[in-house]
């Protein structure tokens, strides 16, 4: 008896890699099978894939994974914490007048994208570095502004993510490792300094969140201590939220923890009154929590050497740029952005857009926003898909991740936790890219949101980083 | 114009109108479309593209819901509400899309009792997935050609060892534990073992079984070349072995193009120890040798189906080499056909989709025909020159299942459009007297293969009449009742067309040559 005669007592399960209708065919006939989605690894890049074969080597293999399984417990061990609110000139680290830090990867004014640009001339403006476009236009280009990515100095800012010293920020604390992120507060929808709009309204808006808005969540703050984040987007998640693209659960959490606070501040009602009332009429309230409570929880796996798990994803509207955990904060690997597929708002086409824009994949990076995609299902409706895609989406990423969530949960899959660290070697293995939920920004500054959708990292960025990992280490 | 229809209190979310506005849009005659709430913002995006009118601004609430058109005209509008309509209702079926994973590891996540793999990929990546199989202790059907010699025997060698199967690399056809693999039949499950090295073979054997009212228990495939020299029939023995053993096995059969001779010495002397009747079936190879060993040999792959249901039913075994219409029927069929033919019709063109079967007709007829032309010739000097982009030479029989033919396509038996034109091609030469074509259904091939050869065969048939000649065209369908094309449906098609219908290649080839017999008496 050979173990062949054992397979003939089994019941037959199929695996079928290639030809799709030799699957159909089994599936028609009610047979278990699995079609295998195969692609030849990296493309068939050669290069690429005698990088990975070196990293694959056993030795160095275990490294890598004893690595990426100590960024997954610091990922998983973290504890976002929101602490209060500061003005980013004086709270965030390395920041002066003349700072001016955006989203994405480092980026100089000429190659910027045109919200980007936008954001910026509105940020000098409204710091009082110029009086009008065409001077804030000059004093960009003249050199003496520093321009820096938000993730260099401990904060992130969505779309265009442009953050000047006068800002009001949220402080959030990781409170397993000490460590701090700052975000703006969110703005709400339309013509918005973050999607490059930088007109008198804009400007009118922000001045008003510095005068009215920032001083009673200041003062709430003080009163309410500290806000779990943790829990608020553990709860989110059931809730149909994925913390990205949707955060009307989240915003509702937040004004909870805020409300008795704000209602307890010592500042005249009227004030009161139409801070609630800001934060209550924007869904994206709580995007702004979201991605710096990402951020603060990622930051700790930088510098674990051999860490092949991605510490940061973000855009600039020109470049998409990565950083992985084991090669350290200032080695950035970038591509060129990709464009949004989406659903544009009425009178707008995918001709307007800018490519893809802002610091707020740092929540997929995480493993939440669209890698929860399955807990929130309505978001696929942007690209016209179904609930059953919205499975597949984050079924996907399970693929390409070092674990899985233990506070953050997908009841649509059980209550299976989020897929959580993006390992760059299961990407260029698999082929799968990270999927990333997001708005798009008109490509033109001054104009604002023109749709939403699903975007993916350009692949280069994880050929370049796996290419690095394998020259530096052994 | 603009034109505005409103519909007072209705609720419709964002996203389900945004699609809907984009949908419109794309109707004839459609400027710009905004189908929304009647909010501030909406209000707002209608006046930015234009759709708004002053009956928007006075009589739309947040509550309403409105359709707002610039269009051409007023059938345009009516055009728009109606798709409106449409799409606001549109269930959407909801189909469970299977999750389909990237890398073996993910597939053994949603199913760990994986064990069989039917690997189709690009032979230069086939043997390091076949290897991740065999690795998890996975069986493996190779379907990918273009696997090396080498690379076949470092995987045999490792799955011998570990008592797994590689069936392949170029396998077809196999059915385990009663599930049809890659092209294969529906055949009902028996008490008859194949071992094949043939795909086509195997499935003109195993259907014709299951036409006999005979069944099989497993058929296991080797690949063409596991009998080679330097595989050693590594899958054959143990094959072999397996079905000796499997206690659902009564009779064996093996199928193979004749092997190199200490390999068939070897093949021959372990069936001989198999405590059970085997049929052994050598495409056009020596019978005695296999007779020497106490085997039983078939002269045919119709043959071996023949003797394996013999031996299953106990009944007395003899060579088959008849016609299931009666002998005589059949040669009066023949001599019919070849009185109606014109002077200097001769010769015979086949034209198969499977290579097995294209090689057992061309073995079957050379004795009486001399020369036959081929891209896959019995004799070297035989080879036909540019089989795909020349004209048949005399007796001509082409495989299009053969690399000549599917650099860049689908094999023939899933695309057999190619194989159809060549029908009328050849149809039109004077000196044509039959086209030969087989039709291989089951799983894996085209749906309905024979609608193609039927349209062509009655095409050519048709031109041939118009220039005062008669076309002779002789199928044989391989395949059977319980088939997803279904053989009696498939042979009707063809006899609808014109064809003469055989029950198997072996026939039909017999057939053949004896309407070119009589042919060469009447001069």
């Amino acid at each position: 008896m050979s173990k062949l005669n054992e397979l003939f007592e089994q019941k037959l399960h199929v695996v079928n890699f290639g030809i799709e209708s030799f699957y159909d065919d089994l599936v028609s006939q009610k047979v278990d099978a699995v079609h295998v989605d195969w692609k030849p690894v990296a493309g068939g890049d050669k290069a690429t894939a005698a990088n990975l074969r070196k990293l694959k080597q056993p030795a160095l293999a275990a490294k890598i994974d004893a690595a990426n399984q100590e960024a997954l417990t610091r990922i998983l061990s973290a504890q976002p914490t929101i602490v209060g609110l500061g003005i980013a000139g004086e709270v965030i680290p390395g920041m002066t007048k003349k700072t001016v830090l955006h989203a994405g990867p480092p980026v100089t004014w000429a190659r910027m994208c045109g919200p980007q640009r936008g954001a910026v001339m509105g940020g000098l403006i409204y710091e009082g570095l110029a009086r009008d476009v065409a001077e804030a236009e000059a004093l960009a280009a003249s050199g003496e502004i520093t321009f820096d990515p938000c993730n260099m100095h401990d904060a992130v800012g969505p779309m265009a993510g442009v953050v000047t010293a006068s800002m009001p920020v949220w402080i959030l604390e990781n409170k397993t490792f000490g460590n701090r992120a700052y975000c703006t507060i969110n703005e709400g929808l339309g013509k918005v300094l973050r999607f490059g709009a930088y007109d008198d309204e804009v400007l009118a808006r922000l001045r008003w969140m510095e005068r009215e808005l920032y001083p009673v969540l200041k003062d709430a703050m003080a009163i309410k201590g500290e806000i779990d984040v943790k829990v608020l987007i553990a709860k989110l998640l059931q809730m149909g939220d994925e913390a990205h693209n949707r955060n009307e659960a989240g915003t509702s959490l937040l004004i909870r923890e805020l409300v008795p606070a704000i209602m307890n501040c010592d500042r005249p009602l009227e004030q009161k009154v139409a801070a609630f009332n800001f934060i209550n009429g924007n869904n994206h309230t709580f995007l702004n929590i979201s991605m710096p409570a990402m951020k603060c929880t990622l930051d700790p796996i930088f510098d674990i050497p051999y860490c092949t798990v991605v510490a940061t994803m973000c855009r600039n509207g020109t470049d998409f740029g990565i950083r992985i955990a084991g090669l350290g904060k200032n080695r950035w690997f970038a591509a060129e952005a990709e464009l949004v597929k989406g659903l544009y708002f009425p009178g707008y086409e995918e001709k307007d857009a800018a490519r893809d824009l802002g610091d707020s994949c740092i929540t997929e990076t995480a493993g939440i926003g669209g890698f929860c995609m399955a807990a929130a299902p309505a978001i696929v409706q942007f690209v016209g898909g179904q609930v059953s895609d919205a499975i597949n989406y984050s079924t996907r990423m399970y693929e390409i991740t070092v674990g899985e969530g233990r506070a953050y949960k997908i009841p649509a899959l059980d209550f299976r936790g989020g897929p959580t660290g993006i390992d760059i070697r299961k990407v260029i293995e698999t082929g799968i890219r990270p999927i990333i939920n997001t708005g798009i920004a008109h490509k033109d500054p001054g104009v604002g949101q023109v749709g939403a959708g699903i975007v993916h990292p350009p692949e280069d960025c994880f050929k370049q980083a796996l290419a690095a990992c394998a020259q530096s280490w052994t | 114009m603009v034109k505005l229809e409103i519909k007072k209190n209705a609720y419709y979310d964002s996203v389900t109108l945004m699609l809907i506005s984009k949908e419109l849009k794309k109707l004839d005659g459609v400027n710009e479309a905004l189908v929304g709430m009647g909010t501030d913002l909406n209000k707002e995006i209608a006046h930015n593209i234009g759709v708004a009118t002053p009956e928007l601004d006075a009589e739309v609430s947040a509550n309403d819901f409105f359709v707002a058109v610039k269009c051409g005209d007023a059938a345009v509008f009516d055009a728009v509400l109606k798709k409106t309509e449409e799409l606001l209702n549109k269930k959407t079926e909801s189909k469970a899309a299977a999750y389909m994973p990237p890398t073996l590891e993910g597939a053994l996540k949603i199913d760990p009792a994986l064990n069989m793999a039917v690997i189709s990929v690009p032979g230069k990546h086939a043997a390091d997935v076949a290897q991740s199989c065999l690795d998890h202790g996975i069986n493996v059907m190779l379907f990918s050609d273009n696997v090396t010699i080498e690379e076949e025997k470092a995987l045999k060698t490792y799955a011998y060892e570990h008592e797994l199967l590689v069936m392949g690399p170029d396998c077809g056809t196999a059915i385990v534990n009663h599930v049809p693999l890659a092209f294969a039949n529906v055949v009902r499950s028996g008490d008859i073992g194949i071992v094949a090295a043939s795909g086509t073979g195997t499935q003109e054997v195993s259907s014709i079984i299951d036409q006999l009212g005979g069944g099989v228990s497993q058929v296991i495939g080797t690949g063409g070349r596991d009998l080679k020299k330097d595989i050693g029939g590594l899958m054959m023995k143990l094959g072999l072995d397996a079905l000796e053993n499997d206690p659902n096995t009564k009779v064996i059969t093996l199928i193979s193009k004749p092997p190199a001779k200490e390999i068939a010495t070897e093949m021959l002397s372990l069936a001989a120890k198999a405590g059970k009747p085997v049929v052994v079936c050598f495409i056009g190879g020596d019978r005695r040798e296999i007779e020497s060993f106490g085997l039983v040999a078939a002269v045919s792959l119709e043959d071996a189906a023949h003797k394996a249901v013999a031996l299953s039913k106990g009944e007395p075994v003899a060579d088959y080499t008849g016609f299931a219409m009666g002998e005589g029927k059949a040669e009066a069929m023949a001599k019919e056909i070849a009185g109606k033919m014109a002077k200097g019709q001769r010769y015979v063109r086949g034209f198969y989709t499977g290579g097995t079967l294209c090689d057992e007709a061309m073995k079957l007829m050379i004795g009486t025909l001399g020369h036959i032309y081929s891209n896959i010739p019995l004799n070297a000097e035989d080879a036909l020159e540019d089989p795909k982009g020349g004209k048949s030479r005399e007796h001509t029989f082409l495989d299009f299942g053969d690399d000549a033919f599917t650099v860049g396509r689908p094999h023939p038996m899933i695309d057999p459009s190619l194989r159809a034109e060549r029908v009328v091609t050849d149809g039109k030469d004077p000196s044509c007297a039959v086209i030969m074509a087989d039709c291989v259904i089951g799983y894996g091939s085209h749906p309905d293969p024979a609608e193609d050869l039927a349209a062509a065969i009655q095409t050519a048939k048709a031109e041939a009449e118009r220039a005062g000649r008669h076309l002779c065209c002789v199928c044989a369908v391989c395949g059977t009742e319980g088939d997803p094309q279904s053989l009696s449906r498939t042979q009707q098609k063809l006899a609808d067309a014109g064809a003469v219908v055989l029950p198997s290649n072996a026939q039909a080839t017999r057939f053949v040559s004896r309407v070119l017999a009589n042919l060469r008496q009447e001069g």
